[in-house]
């Protein structure tokens, strides 16, 4: 169980809903893996009157917290237009943001992240902030007043896993008691494993499950790791050595290196 | 003689009424617009039939009744062109090309020769491609008058600015092809804009619709008549009846310009939109309310799925019977 602004999940796999085959193979999806948050985009031509409506009340139906997003924004202000749209049409204070500041990699503009996350926190927002590992941005954003964060794995869509597992360990070491959910780049349910095992408290994941050849059970094989993930984390994790110790003791036994023959 | 009507003339419902005709039924088919059938979302249409290619997003039953429609296709049109597709990626992105394959069948793999023998226009441009030689492609501008004229000659009753819904018809039996419009007999059927372009080029010469897979934004590139081509098309979770946005429309003209740089100099003849009829899980369905039938969610597969949906009609008013998967009863 994790708190994010004050609302309690034990579901550490939060689903994207976008490029899925259809709504139901995300309605199965979600079943399946029995996912407490989805966070949606609100594609700015999809926004307006009676336009993107359908989709979203098929995610409404769903029976889970819907995180709006301001995916694909580049700006501050067309982020906080979004998430201004976002809380009309969700009824939530919620928002991931995310300011997008290179084409290429879609890496988060970190600076007008922290402009934009600064207004919407002051105008009473909860804000979920797509941010990379750095560790002074961190700072910056939670001084912003956001209480949550979400670094990436890796850019968005790639699905290599945990890029810099050495500036995720920092960021998690830093900040102890702040809910951090690596978001972006999880592409396999062992790269899901890996973020929980650091002791991140959360995955976002969508391109991995909806381009799977079947995103219902690839949807359940995250949920899994993420909880195994999880378990690992709280039970401790062993330290890797250079010296081979074997699990059972040797000494004496035919063939050791201990019993002359060798 | 039994009589049907058949509502909306749309390529769902031009070919329920022609096989119907053929069937010996009395048909009578209405449609709300006038007679260039260019109101609906048929007429926006790319016209591929391409049921291996779709097995990318689509359910077995999709690709399996594609697979039939393509033989019912070929039957009706004599002089069909089954050119088969190809399908292409950046060369940077060869994961796109591998995911594609292994979510498809019936395709040969070629290597950057055999895509310059096949198509010429592309060599040097691709290291490799997907052939998928069985499928074919119709120019739908010129399939639905056709099918208009045949429904005609085969004694089809053709009333055009007439707006009704099964509710009105006092038929034996009455077959709603409305596509989005009968959303108000199904309120879960969504409507999922599609945006296309017509360019005109003197420069490129396809045989072939070529898809360009991007991890952003794919495409296809539909040949037709007299050097024009189709490009398409955008997916947007919008019911919105606006034309093309200006940031679809760089979409897809960038990515035509990256297939082939002579794109650049294509002249833009068109650029319109059109609202897919879809189902929550994207699967067409024969629904039936006792002698009323409602043909629709064929989201982006009107021009694959429509001639084994009619068929699937005909045996189903000759005999009861019906592709389980397809039919709901209400």
């Amino acid at each position: 169980m994790f708190k994010v602004y004050d609302i309690r999940l034990t579901n550490r796999l939060i689903l994207g809903t976008a490029q899925y085959p259809s709504p139901e193979h995300l309605r199965q999806a979600v079943h399946r893996s029995q996912a407490e948050v989805v966070t949606v985009s609100l594609r700015r031509e999809a926004a307006g009157p009676g336009s993107g409506q359908r989709f979203w009340e098929l995610i409404q139906s769903m029976g889970v917290r819907v995180l709006p997003n301001t995916a694909g924004c580049r700006t501050v202000q067309e982020a906080i237009t979004t998430a201004q749209m976002a809380r009309e049409i969700f009824s939530t204070p919620w928002v991931k943001l995310e300011v997008i500041g290179d084409d290429a990699t879609l890496q988060p503009d970190v600076f007008g992240l922290v402009e934009a996350a600064r207004s919407l926190c002051e105008d009473g927002f909860q804000v979920f902030p797509y941010t990379t590992e750095d560790l002074v941005v961190a700072e910056r954003l939670l001084a912003a007043g956001c209480q949550v964060l979400m670094p990436w794995g890796a850019p968005i869509g790639t699905g290599r896993g945990l890029n810099n597992v050495y500036g995720l360990r920092q960021l998690r070491a830093h900040f102890p008691e702040i809910p951090l959910i690596v978001d972006a780049g999880i592409g396999a349910p062992s790269h899901a494993a890996h973020a929980l095992e650091l002791g991140f408290d959360a995955v976002l994941v969508n391109t991995a499950v909806a381009k799977a050849g079947d995103p219902p059970a690839m949807a359940e094989a995250f949920a899994q790791a993420a909880q195994a993930g999880r378990l690992a984390f709280e039970a401790g994790l062993m330290e890797a050595h250079d010296l081979a110790t074997p699990s059972t003791p040797e000494f004496g036994t035919p063939f050791s290196p201990w019993s002359g023959h060798a | 003689m039994l009589s049907i009507t058949v509502i909306g003339a749309g390529i769902a419902g031009l070919w329920q009424a022609c096989s119907l005709a053929k069937a010996g039924f009395a048909v009578r088919l209405l449609e709300q617009g006038d007679e260039t059938l260019s109101g609906g979302c048929s007429w926006r249409a790319g016209g591929m039939l391409a049921p291996y290619c779709e097995a990318e997003v689509a359910e077995p039953l999709v690709v399996r009744l594609g697979l039939r429609s393509l033989e019912l296709w070929r039957n009706w049109l004599p002089a069909f062109s089954q050119n088969g597709s190809l399908v292409v990626a950046p060369s940077r992105d060869p994961a796109s090309l591998q995911r594609f394959g292994r979510l498809t069948q019936g395709y040969e793999t070629l290597d950057g020769a055999a895509i310059a023998r096949l198509e010429p226009a592309l060599a040097g441009r691709f290291n490799g491609a997907l052939y998928y030689p069985t499928e074919a492609h119709v120019d739908p501008r010129q399939a639905l008058p056709r099918l208009l004229r045949e429904a005609r000659e085969l004694g089809v009753e053709t009333v055009f600015h007439r707006s009704a819904k099964l509710s009105d018809v006092d038929s034996d039996w009455g077959i709603d092809c409305r596509g989005l419009a009968a959303q108000d007999a199904w309120p879960e059927l969504r409507g999922v804009k599609g945006e296309m372009i017509l360019v005109k080029s003197a420069d490129v010469r396809l045989q072939r619709p070529v898809r360009l897979l991007h991890h952003r934004h794919p495409i296809y590139v539909v040949p037709r008549d007299e050097g024009i081509f189709m490009i398409g098309a955008t997916s947007l979770e919008s019911e919105s009846r606006g034309g093309v946005s200006v940031r679809s429309a760089g979409e897809l003209l960038t990515q035509a310009y990256s297939l082939h740089p002579a794109f650049a100099e294509a002249e833009i003849l068109e650029l319109n939109a059109g609202l897919r009829p879809a189902f929550p899980d994207h699967l067409p369905r024969i629904l039936s309310r006792g002698r009323h039938l409602f043909v629709n969610g064929l989201y982006r597969h009107g021009f694959l799925l429509s001639p084994a949906l009619a068929e699937q009609v005909v045996q189903y008013l000759r005999r009861g019977a019906v592709e389980p998967e397809l039919f709901h009863e209400y």
